[in-house]
């Protein structure tokens, strides 16, 4: 596939973008064969979804820019043309009608009609076999609502072959899928490119990027920086091209773990919601870092849910250095010291709309509130400077709203929120869940340090790698209990193979 | 959405946009608020006139200050319908107060306890047994209207003696006591929404209910002032129409009041989903409804036809706003 013969189906050549003073995007190539999946890596901010607008037509390239399907030019910054081209982007909000059914999210806004009337018939018909192709299990007939989300992320497929896609774009697609439904789209990107067509595939996530790809762009500050073929791929030859640098270490672990020794911090005890976590006990000590994994729907975020106080638990307790404090909502987890950061940062954890400042200084406003509970922004301010400072979070100032970072800087402010409350317990759950290589690094480094300062850390993953080279002990969740411990040997290190086992129950 | 901010390149362009869509927001209706009196006085040769400007910002005082009252609740996602009845309540029981003998100005605390206690009625339905504003409200709009009627017999209360009708009547250097008191309800809203942390908390609940709740922000005891609030400045507002009445009646009074308040805080772009918007705005959207409607009546256009333009305008007021800043946030 990746013999350059014949003509290129796309051909992205010297993509320049501009935003006012901001170059996004500078003299960036790209060219994709039929039938290859082309994994398109980068940080966050290198310019992979600008590169990307551009493709689909959301944003016109700056002079001299040229995008050609099949050879022959598509004008940018028309998406109606991109899209009769076959250029169809899926995003990671997914865009479907949950109250519709199928067929008709196939084919909104192109809805086979005749003097205005919908023909149902004739959709249910059109949409069959393209569902066909993706091999689904659910009709045309069936509403949206009920899919779980992968499989509304195969409707938006099947939406781009109706209109005849011949370049599909995939950004994060796996982010919140579960492992049987990441399996199901891996097999419809397998069938659609031996159907000629191709895939471009954008993803923080070196397993899937191995998996997939026939070849792999990556990005790096908005330039093009070079494509590695599949026999070239390698973890550490990607993030080097990413980053810029080599990064030797990337799992930092300078904090020793010898919890014999070290006074228990936390213990929960029979922790249960009477739902999906059942009867979890276990103890984490004094500059330790505890893993759990367990596959997504294991109960993982639903105890350290209940930890925090912000469920209510049918039964169990929580203790603090001997002392109970079950909590009963999170402001009295947060009194005890006890902070938890949450897998969802732009639902659960930031205020979009409120400056980077705000968002840092949200615990701790009534500790430095002056008199009446007036505001002390020369506190608030100092704060921010230096969580921007020490946690290295990418901004020109404090007062813009946090919603214009991007996710790994988003991440860095929910982290010093929680870290201004001088917590003893920090829990974590998907730190670096869509955050970019950079970020991640420093996350885990940041990790490390709060160990080594004897705070007791939790941290939540479903990143194998992450979790074996960030813990010194892991426990694996299923179906809601704590099904075993793995931990780290002396010169040996936690076994992936051991977790997966573990977690699904295939040993038992 | 999420990654498609590219990194600190686009997050200082978006943090350009965003300030200007912050000094456009705060800005706002202001423009429209000044060609409408231009519009007016072009067209009558007397809107601008001192006496008729007085007579604007008196007209405007009590829907500010149940705007204001509006804002605090709209800021948190909610809505409060109750405002008109309240205020009506509350004056029925400042003028019933006022005709004990020697302790007439008891009537000014009468009014206010009386809308502070139906707003933190308000609140706890909704902060604490968790029921939606738009539904609670709904229901005390009615019943406490009824109240409002119980409270005279179903009749006028009158008093021709009423020791507080300055408020209504009364000028300070020529400045109407309406609106003083007008002035003072927004800077005190100012205050405690940008300069305490109560403020911040409202913003928060607004923002994002659950990540607040999560951050150890108390949000019901949040929801709680902020009907509370409203309540408070409805009754504050029944003492203010009270005083300029010399009387009240439980029927009438204050009916359809809480239209003129919530259309008040949207005009001031307000999002009506909470976590976005000013006091500053609500101001301007309340004098643009009281310029409206007072220049409608010195054109002389029919009271059927003062109502259809009044609607019109609010509606394209809004258009032309959300236009503008989605025009202003596109870089």
């Amino acid at each position: 596939m990746t013999e350059a013969q014949g003509t290129p189906l796309l051909e992205m050549r010297g993509i320049s973008k501009t935003f006012g003073p901001v170059r996004a995007l500078a003299d960036v190539s790209l060219t994709v064969w039929p039938g290859e999946v082309h994994a398109l890596m980068g940080e966050n901010g290198a310019g992979k979804s600008t590169l990307m607008k551009v493709l689909s037509g959301a944003y016109v390239a700056d002079r001299g820019g040229e995008v050609r399907v099949d050879g022959v030019p598509v004008p940018t910054g028309d998406p109606k043309q991109a899209r009769a081209r076959g250029i169809a982007v899926i995003y990671q909000e997914l865009s479907l009608a949950p109250n519709l059914s199928v067929a008709e999210n196939i084919f909104l806004g192109r809805e086979p009609s005749a003097g205005g009337l919908v023909n149902r018939a004739r959709m249910y018909d059109r949409a069959r076999p393209v569902l066909r192709r993706l091999g689904v299990d659910f009709g045309p007939e069936t509403r949206v609502a009920g899919l779980s989300l992968g499989e509304r992320q195969l409707v938006e497929i099947a939406r781009a072959l109706a209109s005849d896609a011949r370049i599909i774009v995939m950004d994060e697609p796996t982010t919140s899928l579960s492992s049987r439904e990441t399996e199901k789209l891996f097999e419809v990107i397998t069938a659609l490119t031996g159907q000629g067509i191709a895939i471009i595939y954008i993803s923080h996530r070196m397993d899937e990027v191995y998996r997939l790809s026939d070849r792999c762009s990556v990005l790096r500050d908005g330039s093009y920086v070079g494509t590695l073929d599949r026999d070239e791929l390698s973890a550490r030859k990607l993030v080097a091209m990413m980053v810029g640098r080599d990064l030797s270490s990337f799992y930092k672990k300078d904090h020793v773990a010898s919890e014999g020794a070290r006074n228990v911090v936390l213990k929960v005890e029979g922790m249960s919601d009477g739902r999906l976590v059942k009867d979890c006990s276990f103890e984490v000590h004094e500059g330790e870092v505890l893993g759990i994994s367990g596959l997504v729907g294991s109960g993982r975020t639903e105890l350290a849910r209940l930890i925090y106080g912000a469920d209510p638990a049918s039964a169990g307790r929580v203790w603090l250095n001997g002392t109970d404090v079950t909590p009963r909502s999170p402001r009295a987890a947060l009194d005890h010291g006890i902070v938890y950061l949450t897998e969802d940062r732009k639902s659960l954890g930031l205020f979009l709309d409120m400056t980077i400042q705000e968002n840092i200084s949200m615990c701790v406003l009534e500790k430095d509130a002056g008199t009446a509970g007036t505001l002390n922004f020369r506190a608030a301010a100092s704060r921010a400077a230096s969580a921007i400072k020490n946690l290295a979070i990418k901004t020109p100032s404090a007062k813009l709203p946090v919603g214009a970072l991007s996710g790994g800087n988003q991440q860095k402010v929910l982290l010093a929120r929680l870290l201004e409350a001088k917590p003893r317990v920090v829990i974590l759950d998907e730190p670096t869940r869509g955050v970019d290589v950079g970020a991640k690094s420093e996350i885990y480094r940041l990790i490390d340090q709060l160990a080594r300062e004897g705070l007791a850390v939790v941290m939540i993953s479903s990143e194998l790698p992450e979790i074996v080279g960030v813990a010194d002990r892991v426990l694996v969740m299923r179906e809601g209990r704590i099904v075993g411990e793995v931990r780290a040997a002396p010169g040996r290190p936690v076994e992936q193979e051991e977790i997966m086992t573990l977690s699904t129950g295939a040993a038992a | 959405m999420s990654d498609a901010q590219e990194g600190t390149g686009a997050a200082r362009s978006g943090g350009t946009a965003a300030r200007m869509k912050g000094a456009v927001m705060a800005m706002g209706m202001l423009p429209v608020l000044i060609l409408l009196a231009i519009g007016f006085e072009l067209m009558t040769g007397k809107f601008l006139s001192v006496n008729n400007l007085s007579i604007v910002t008196q007209q405007a005082s009590i829907n500010v200050v149940l705007a204001a009252g509006m804002t605090f609740v709209i800021l948190t996602g909610g809505i409060d319908l109750s405002v008109g009845a309240v205020l009506a309540a509350s004056a029925m029981a400042a003028v019933s107060m006022s005709l004990i003998p020697d302790l007439g100005l008891l009537g000014i605390p009468a009014g206010l306890a009386v809308g502070l206690v139906f707003g933190l009625a308000n609140g706890c339905l909704i902060a604490f047994l968790g029921l939606p504003p738009f539904i609670v409200t709904l229901g005390s709009l009615t019943a406490v209207r009824g109240v409002a009627r119980l409270m005279g017999d179903d009749t006028t209360v009158f008093n021709a003696d009423l020791p507080f009708e300055f408020i209504g009547n009364g000028t300070l250097f020529g400045v109407p006591w309406l609106a003083i008191f007008a002035l003072i309800t927004v800077v005190v809203s100012w205050f405690i929404l940008r300069r305490t942390v109560l403020g911040t908390w409202i913003y928060a609940v607004g923002g994002n209910p659950e990540a607040a709740r999560l951050t150890g922000i108390k949000v019901s005891l949040v929801l709680l002032f902020v009907y509370a609030m409203s309540g408070l400045l409805s009754g504050l507002g029944g003492v203010m129409s009270a005083a300029r009445l010399y009387a009240a009646n439980g029927l009438q009074l204050g009916q359809a009041y809480e239209l003129d308040a919530i259309a008040a805080v949207i005009l001031g772009g307000t999002s009506f989903v909470g976590g976005v918007g000013s006091i500053w705005g609500t101001l301007i959207g309340a004098l643009i409804i009281a310029v409206l409607s007072n220049g409608l009546i010195l054109t002389g256009v029919s009271d059927i036809w003062q109502f259809i333009i009044k609607g019109l305008v609010i509606i394209a007021a809004v258009a032309l706003d959300r236009y503008r800043l989605k025009g202003g946030a596109r870089t």
